[in-house]
């Protein structure tokens, strides 16, 4: 069943195009530049943060000295903003609106109306983070991990109405992605295009389900524990209490079940966008399409089992320790597993370093130093030394930062053309590129090291601390925080090529990079309702430099032709 | 822009979008209040003090409520049969006993709570009573979102329109009705 009467739509205003839309691709862009929105603001957040660190005491261009209670609201909102209001919008629901209906070849997602709620909700969780900085006490300053007696209690946060705020806030971003993945599964489930099987389905597109379906099932009990939490502070009941028998661990966990497959949730699209782009820049089928999907399963699973190795030092029982070492040693055997398959696609295939490309292979490279870097803190023994050290943090900058940062640069510069008409500056986009790699690489390296040397995390002033404050470490501290500099100060490269292009970049046609799957057959930008006529799907996503044919790609829909046609002989189609 | 996209109407799976959607919701909603639960029995069973305060439940009220919701639940499996008929009016008047399960539902709580907070018993009496307002309350607020869905249902199901929509409130309705023969026994007959 191929074909559709577009249905006749009267001429819709601004509000009714662009800001009550039902469209997928505009509420794909509503949470695009929500979440580049945000991005300035946790930027901002850490700008100032890293600058007090440098050269504690002194006033920050742009913001003036920075007190105790500051520096901790600056820390949380950074940390929560970029997790839950930049990576999740942009790599989730933004990708994930866009590209389904396109990729799965159907006109739109399943419940449209749901779909703009979503947005809604998830932009009034974002004004009730932002409003936060402007109640007294101003924003939460708990950490973005939340644990009581610090968020549930004012008179130890200093920050209530903030404190109150940012739990509401990350309800409704919670129920936002509720509703968000209700069209993701049931979309990829029941609307694929005639033809299309399971294992013809893209990668980035499994990859948003499973991520979607894992959100879905960690965060039931964290939003529980919201609701309990949210009642310790406006009601005055205890459970998190252990003066009223209650027990602060409760949060810990509930927290975590949720937190470690969050990193997951973010992970496996930015993934799936890698998994896109490689082929394409290689002119090679993707290496091992079934183990990738299979892995990402098993990641998925075993996510669930190893939550509490970020409790090692919280005195949880040294036996419930090792099971959760080993687990947590096992999830990097799936993961490896994928980019493994990644390496062996681009091996023998022919390689163009275009800036998506090199966003794809920037990704790999380093997140895999974050990996193999999660393996120390995996491991009991290790983590109760380096535990709340910046070796942590650097840990998880190295994989947050290939996933929300250069896996969202990799989809944005890859699908630029589709969606928006335009092509991007190649110039600009490598300058860019180049400038923010290095740039990254001068942030964390250093806090490693600072970090391995006892480095605490969450410290406003390390001249409390004689065995820190040494000139060494002081200028490693800076080092870090010149390579944030730089690395802030080269995005509005970014920007200008992104505006400029989006206004008057050279027109693009529907298949600028020559690749095989279903969005690539509609125009730049597609129109509402994505396809002129619906398309049918004759094989999988990744047939590049197929054998025997002439072109180096077969996209999907186009039909099936005898070897004997292809090879010119009887009828030409 | 009121036409329904191609995308809603395909079936690849053979399960309808708008049933497959609405085990999605029940999923989502068994995590958290698995979460809740899991969290009340594990604090339980460190606290076996809280068969004293739980004493305290009223368990002739928890079990009238039990029997008003599976009826409830009766008439919803009813309005399903009604739908399949094509029965619209039937299946409507059917969705409207099963709100009027949830109205008694909650007048009885309402009563319910009332008598325990004049006998001082409130959300801050003890981590018992936190938690026994915080499940049952979150429950509560889970049955009056259901039945504002029995209402909007039951209104174009009374024009013979929508019908499948029956079927997917009713799956709603039954869940909530788990969750309270989860409740049930947790809050009010462990003593």
């Amino acid at each position: 069943m191929s074909g559709a009467a577009q249905p006749v739509h009267r001429d819709a205003g601004f509000i009714r195009t662009y800001l009550w839309s039902t469209d997928h691709k505009v509420i794909a862009m509503q949470y695009l530049f929500t979440g580049m929105l945000m991005a300035l603001i946790g930027g901002f957040a850490v700008y100032v943060f890293r600058m007090q660190l440098a050269f504690p005491g002194e006033s920050v261009p742009l913001f003036g000295r920075v007190s105790a209670g500051q520096y901790n609201a600056l820390v949380t909102m950074h940390g929560t903003i970029m997790i839950f209001w930049v990576a999740m919008p942009v790599l989730l629901a933004a990708f994930g609106n866009f590209l389904i209906p396109l990729m799965l070849g159907c006109d739109d997602m399943v419940f449209p109306k749901v779909n703009r709620l979503s947005y809604q909700i998830f932009l009034l969780s974002a004004v009730v983070l932002v409003a936060s900085f402007f109640v007294p006490g101003g924003a939460f300053g708990g950490a973005w991990t939340a644990y009581p007696p610090l968020s549930a209690n004012a008179t130890y946060n200093l920050t209530q109405h903030g404190a109150t705020l940012w739990v509401v806030a990350v309800a409704l971003e919670f129920v936002a992605f509720l509703l968000g993945g209700i069209n993701f599964v049931t979309t990829a489930m029941n609307s694929r295009a005639p033809g299309m099987r399971m294992f013809d389905v893209p990668i980035v597109v499994w990859m948003i389900v499973i991520a979607s379906i894992l959100f879905m099932a960690s965060v039931g009990p964290l939003i529980a524990g919201a609701v309990m939490l949210v009642f310790d502070q406006l009601l005055g009941t205890g459970f998190y209490d252990p003066g009223t028998g209650g027990d602060p661990i409760l949060w810990q966990h509930l927290f975590w079940f949720f937190g470690h497959p969050e990193v997951y949730v973010v992970l496996l699209p930015a993934m799936g966008i890698v998994a896109e782009v490689i082929p394409v820049f290689s002119r090679k089928k993707l290496f091992g399409y079934r183990t990738i999907v299979y892995t990402a399963v098993a990641t998925g699973v075993i996510s669930f089992f190893v939550w509490a190795h970020h409790q090692f030092v919280a005195g949880i029982d040294p036996r419930m320790a090792s099971l959760f070492t080993i687990t947590t040693l096992i999830i990097s055997v799936p993961i490896a597993e994928m980019v493994f398959c990644y390496i062996a696609t681009l091996y023998g295939g022919s390689i163009t370093l275009s800036t998506p490309m090199l966003w794809a292979l920037a990704f790999v490279a380093e997140f895999l130093l974050g990996g193999v870097t999660g393996i120390f803190l995996g491991a009991a023994g290790a983590d109760i030394y380096l535990h709340d050290t910046y070796f942590v943090l650097a840990h998880f900058h190295y994989t947050f930062f290939p996933i929300a940062i250069i896996g969202a640069f990799a989809g944005i510069t890859f699908w630029f053309p589709k969606m928006f008409g335009r092509m991007m500056d190649e110039r600009l986009g490598k300058i860019h590129f180049w400038v923010t790699i290095v740039a990254f690489n001068v942030i964390f390296i250093p806090l490693f090291l600072t970090g391995a040397a006892g480095d605490h995390r969450r410290i406003f002033d390390y001249s409390g601390f004689p065995d820190l404050a040494t000139p060494g470490l002081q200028s490693l501290r800076i080092t870090a925080t010149m390579g944030l500099v730089a690395l802030l100060a080269i995005q509005p490269v970014f920007v200008v090529n992104f505006i400029r292009s989006m206004v008057r970049g050279p027109i693009a046609e529907a298949n600028p990079w020559r690749a095989n799957t279903l969005e690539w057959s509609a125009a730049s930008p597609p129109p509402h309702g994505n396809f002129a006529e619906l398309p049918e799907v004759y094989r999988g996503p990744y047939e590049y430099s197929p054998e025997d044919r002439d072109e180096d790609f077969w996209p999907q829909h186009v039909p099936d032709v005898s070897p004997a046609e292809a090879a010119g002989i009887g009828g030409v189609r | 822009m009121t036409s329904r996209p191609i995308a809603t109407t395909r079936s690849v799976m053979e399960v309808p979008t708008g049933r497959l959607a609405m085990w999605w919701v029940l999923a989502s909603e068994t995590v958290v209040f698995g979460g809740l639960l899991g969290s009340y029995v594990m604090m339980r069973l460190r606290h076996g003090a809280w068969a004293d305060e739980a004493a305290n439940t009223s368990t002739w009220a928890g079990a009238f409520n039990t029997l008003v919701l599976l009826t409830s639940s009766l008439s919803a499996v009813l309005a399903h049969q009604a739908a399949e008929r094509g029965d619209g009016a039937k299946a409507a008047r059917l969705l409207r006993y099963t709100m009027l399960g949830g109205v008694v539902f909650l007048l009885v709580k309402a009563f319910e709570w009332r008598h325990e907070i004049a006998e001082g018993f409130t959300i801050t009496s003890g981590l018992f009573w936190s938690f026994y307002y915080t499940a049952a309350g979150l429950h509560a607020a889970h049955v009056l979102a259901g039945m504002i869905a029995l209402f909007i249902v039951s209104r174009t199901a009374a024009r013979s329109a929508e019908l499948h929509r029956v079927e997917n409130v009713g799956i709603y309705w039954h869940f909530v009705d788990v969750v309270w023969i989860f409740l049930f026994p947790l809050l009010y007959i462990a003593k």
